[in-house]
């Protein structure tokens, strides 16, 4: 028999027999809706596959049925007693014309339905029949006539036990088949009883004789029994994994034999009730060639849904959660992806556009891939979002790469739709998306190539209930990370090449020419303040969540074993940090670490390090930005940020003229004093001279160096213990040691000796004072000198707590500019508490600076009591916030 | 996953409730006599291996394995704000089912069941600290000495 067949007969079985039960109840509950309405469902569904399938017999005769129920929902028919006894008669012969169907594989065409379909029509139109009454149900074939409709049908109830027994006793599998409580999911078909399996015996006292029944061949078992099922097996894989852990501590022990037989009797239980749980992803596939298609007919699209390896089973768990997931993406590969047919004429692609779903197993995971041949992802539109939305400001974005932009599209509130259509684009998409597969321990990614489509990837474990986990220690204690998070594991030590480096005590790792953040287990776990033991050995777990990859330092790292994941206790749930707890082989209880929370756990750099570490894989608080290289003198390349550098300029040296001594030149009709980057360097008198122009408040200054090499986009982590005057110290870029540029100390060079006597300018005002709060030293050494040049006076300390500590000493200021994200104390908490404590300082303007504006966090800042918000390097903006607010005079 | 079987059938509860009826095991915390409705009570414990859990609240030890399942550990002392007991070494716990989770209470001493008629029983006295109020479903009085009836649920912040 074709399977389609086969699915059809054991689905409407099970139909039919709800249908009895509701029918029932309708007749004696008449006007509920609901349950009209389930009915009309049921047989609609009915008539459907029938006209799928090409069997019109049973099609026009649940037609007719249907027409009367539809009359029932819109109550332009009474449920009368003769009405249901016409419905249930047409059930009856329904069942009968399918009891024919299974035995012979086609419709029966011995005799007819007029007599039912003349009554039900009559009955639609309002004109109940007598002859209702007389119709009988016919005798139409041997099987209907000696097997009662009621157990032929109706699937069988029984057989909890009976599976469990049929596992216990490791019997070949049976026909037991996971049901969902929802009548719409087709059954799995399980294999097929191979010798006389206690089953059989079951299913023939249903279906009497050789012709058993399809639909006695599976059961419905409920979810919550295979559930604590699947539980008790847990339990025993547990109790397994113990004894054979006691075991390999002894040698020639008597339990030997016995308990290799347990462990792969044990084994084969799991797979077995794992198995039962199984469902192949093509029933979360069903209902998607009827979107798909619709949705071509409603854009005018022409689109081609491919879907390969529907058989792939899955946890039934897992399939339920990831249905929606699914769905909504292969909606927006519709929607969104494919073009209209002209449009990809136009571009040279075939008229009908593709979408493939494949699903596969690699691994203990299961891999779905949906991809198209589309137009990929629209990254102008994207990023145009992003600036609507407010998610991220131009220059951010400036700073970003394609894939990293491409990101926000997992962000709430991103859709990129530029019209709301039916179908998506209501902007709750791929945010809620991601968040679901996350939940249950899957990763999304994705590629897109603009004109060639787009390409997701979703990997999910198989089953939740049993996961695969690295065992760690750190500060004695052990922790479980679940496996599939895990790319790859390094041994660190103060000798081996790999070496965990601090910035600004955050860890870091260089791992294959990148900077990989790290995050201290210790730290975020809070068992301790030392990060690494005392000589250095460490071991760093790499791990992936989304797109973020990071590593966790641990002390240890232990085997990978199979854990069952339990809940943790009420009274723990708020630790969003575990995901469960488990005990182990050894009887100990451990808990089971989320790297998700992790990753948001690590305080307020968390946001920044998904961020950073999405694409870029930067230290904490240090995001890209654009970096002017050039060379001056001898030794390494030197860089500055660009944001720093007002224009890049080529002077005729011949216009370099000397004012004691000190080199300058006139531009745009002032005078510009020019320092050389290279100290006690000699111009030469021709040529053209490169020039760094940096601009202050209507000032200029030339920075004079030998060659601008390039402008690259990259992380500044530099290490600050090697400083001279001149140069903050050295990092990486563009893969070479480099020299960053003090910039700060060019310009008070400049202004000392340019500008030294007009000082004055600023004498006949009183200085304002300024306190800056920040932890970055570089930072600190780039705005302290441009705060004094603008004509403030500036006190400069790393964090608030110090700040505090400077208010307790009685000193006042006129403003303070505060950085957001500090140890200790961050922003927002230092402000409320300036702002909420009576003090001096109470009224002050507090601005605040921060290098990640998101509107969340402005609306935080306004609404803590910050006086305005500037993003950090918007120097122009910074001094203008403070000009306009302390011109009325100091407080 | 569903929760785990509760031991306890039906018929068997029905027949055992009202003998026990008024029966508590006792326990002292800082030579106050508390007691735990006996049905609540599923095992008493000697000195355990207890798991720490990180950045748990202070008054929860950790966590433990019993018979194979996971058991949290709560410190009655810390809960109820008294100062740990100088030799933690001799605790004894109390392991109660609630909402189909086990916790162990850790007390100082164990004692015995006890039948306690309700004629004895008295509401929570208006003056008592709110901290213990809270948790306190009412008191015994007993020869030489009060119990306490511990609101196991309220003990736990599960209300």
């Amino acid at each position: 028999m074709d399977d389609l067949l086969r699915d059809f007969l054991t689905e409407t079985s099970e139909n039919l027999a709800t249908l009895d039960v509701e029918i029932v109840r309708l007749e004696q509950n008449p006007n509920d809706p609901d349950l009209i309405g389930s009915i009309f469902r049921l047989v609609h569904t009915i008539k459907g596959t029938c006209g799928f399938l090409g069997l019109p017999r049973l099609e026009h005769l649940a037609h007719a049925g249907e027409n009367v129920l539809g009359k029932f929902r819109d109550r332009e028919l009474e449920v009368t007693p003769v009405a249901v006894d016409l419905i249930l008669k047409s059930i009856d012969r329904i069942k009968v014309l399918l009891a024919y169907l299974e035995q012979h594989e086609k419709e029966s065409d011995e005799g007819n339905d007029e007599d039912l379909i003349t009554a039900l029509n009559a009955m639609a139109d309002g004109k109940p029949q007598s002859a209702a009454a007389k119709i009988e149900t016919p005798v139409a074939t041997p099987i209907a006539a000696n097997e009662p409709d009621e157990f032929g049908f109706v699937p069988v109830m029984a057989g909890d036990l009976a599976s469990l027994d049929a596992n216990m006793n490791m019997a070949p599998p049976v026909a037991v088949s996971s049901y969902a409580k929802a009548s719409e999911d087709k059954p799995v078909e399980a294999p097929k009883p191979v010798a006389a399996a206690p089953k059989i015996s079951v299913a023939e006292e249903g279906g009497k004789g050789a012709a058993s029944s399809v639909a006695d061949q599976s059961i419905r078992v409920n979810v919550a029994q295979l559930e604590s099922l699947m539980t008790t097996v847990s339990e025993l894989v547990l109790t397994r994994n113990q004894l054979l852990q006691i075991l390999r501590g002894q040698k020639d022990s008597a339990f030997l034999g016995p308990l290799q037989r347990l462990n792969q009797v044990t084994s084969e239980l799991q797979d077995g009730v794992m198995k039962t749980r199984m469902q192949p992803i093509g029933n979360a596939w069903a209902k998607l060639p009827r979107i798909v298609r619709d949705l071509a007919h409603e854009l005018n699209k022409k689109i081609d849904l491919q879907m390969l390896g529907a058989e792939t089973e899955l946890d039934r768990q897992v399939l339920d959660l990831i249905k929606d997931p699914l769905t909504h993406m292969v909606r927006n590969s519709a929607d969104h992806g494919i073009e209209l047919p002209a449009d990809r004429i136009k571009s040279g692609k075939p008229e009908i556009g593709t979408v493939t779903l494949k699903a596969y197993h690699e691994g203990g995971h299961i891999i779905i891939d949906i991809v198209d041949d589309g137009r990929g992802l629209a990254l102008e539109k994207i990023k145009s979002k992003i600036l609507e939305k407010g998610l991220a400001t131009e220059s951010e974005l400036s700073g970003m790469t394609d894939q990293q932009i491409m990101q926000f599209i997992f962000k709430a509130g991103f859709s990129t739709a530029a019209q709301v259509t039916s179908v998506s684009g209501r902007g709750v998409g791929m945010d809620v998306v991601r968040t679901n597969i996350e939940r249950i321990g899957g990763t999304v990614d994705f590629k897109s190539i603009a004109g060639k489509g787009s390409a997701f990837s979703i990997k999910i474990p198989l089953t939740l209930a049993i996961v695969s986990a690295l065992i760690v220690e750190c500060a004695d204690e052990r922790f479980a990370v679940p496996q599939i998070s895990v790319i790859e594991l390094v041994r660190t030590s103060q000798i081996s090449e790999h070496r965990v480096e601090l910035i600004n005590e955050t860890p870091v790792l260089r791992l294959r020419n990148r900077l990989l953040p790290l995050v201290s287990l210790r730290k975020t776990l809070k068992l301790g303040d030392e990060d690494i033991k005392a000589n250095g050995d460490a071991f760093i777990v790499v791990a992936q969540v989304g797109n973020a990859t990071f590593g966790i330092l641990v002390d240890r790292v232990f085997d990978t074993e199979e854990i069952v994941v339990k809940p943790v206790a009420k009274i723990l749930r708020n630790l969003n940090i575990f995901s469960g707890n488990t005990i182990l082989g050894d009887g100990s209880v451990i808990m089971i670490l989320d790297l998700n929370a992790i990753v948001s756990h690590v305080g307020d750099g968390g946001s920044q390090l998904q961020q950073a570490a999405a694409v870029t894989q930067s230290a904490r608080g240090e995001s890209k930005q654009s970096l002017l290289l050039f060379r001056a003198g001898a030794g390494a390349q030197k860089a500055v940020p660009l944001a720093l550098v007002a224009r890049l300029e080529e002077i005729n040296r011949a216009n370099i003229e000397y004012s004691e001594g000190s080199p300058m030149v006139q531009y745009r009709e002032k005078l510009m004093p020019l320092v050389s980057a290279t100290a006690g360097a000699i111009i030469p008198a021709e040529g053209m001279q490169a020039v760094l122009v940096f601009a202050d408040k209507g000032k200029h200054m030339g920075l004079m160096v030998d060659e601008i090499i390039d402008i690259v986009e990259d992380h500044l982590h530099v290490d600050l213990t090697g400083r001279r005057p001149g140069a903050l110290g050295t990092s990486i870029i563009a893969g070479k040691a480099t020299d960053v540029v003090d910039a700060a100390y060019y310009l008070s060079q400049a202004f000392q000796s340019w500008f030294g006597e007009e000082d004055g300018a600023f004498e006949g005002d009183v200085l304002r004072r300024v306190l800056l709060v920040e932890d970055s030293p570089f930072f600190r050494n780039l705005l302290t000198p441009l705060l004094t040049v603008a004509g403030y006076d500036v006190t400069s300390v790393e964090d608030p707590i110090q700040a505090l500590k400077l208010l307790e000493d009685g000193l006042m200021f006129d403003a303070i500019v505060s950085d957001i994200e500090m140890p200790n104390m961050n922003g927002f908490d230092f402000v409320s508490k300036l702002r909420n404590e009576e003090t001096r300082w109470s009224r002050l303007p507090i601005f605040a600076m921060s290098s990640h504006a998101t509107p969340r966090d402005l609306d935080r800042g306004r609404q803590v009591g910050f006086t305005d918000y500037v993003a950090k390097f918007n120097r122009e903006g910074l001094l203008n916030a403070l000009h306009e607010n302390l011109k009325g005079g100091v407080q | 996953m569903s929760a785990l079987p509760v031991p306890a059938t039906g018929s068997a509860l029905t027949v055992t409730e009202d003998a026990t009826q008024g029966m508590y095991v006792t326990m002292t915390i800082a030579n106050q006599l508390f007691g735990i409705p006996v049905l609540k009570v599923q095992d008493v414990l000697g000195p355990q291996r207890i798991a720490h859990v990180p950045l748990a609240p202070p008054e929860i030890l950790g966590s433990l394995n019993l018979r194979g399942r996971i058991v949290t550990a709560v410190d009655v002392r810390t809960r109820l704000g008294l100062s740990p007991l100088e030799d933690g070494s001799k605790s004894m716990s109390v392991v109660v089912e609630h909402e189909d989770e086990l916790y162990s209470l850790v007390v100082d001493k164990v004692g015995e069941v006890m039948q306690l008629p309700t004629t004895d029983f008295e509401r929570n006295p208006a003056t008592l600290d709110p901290s213990w109020q809270e948790v306190s479903n009412g008191i015994y009085r007993l020869q030489g000495t009060l119990l306490i009836v511990l609101n196991v649920a309220r003990f736990l912040r599960a209300e």
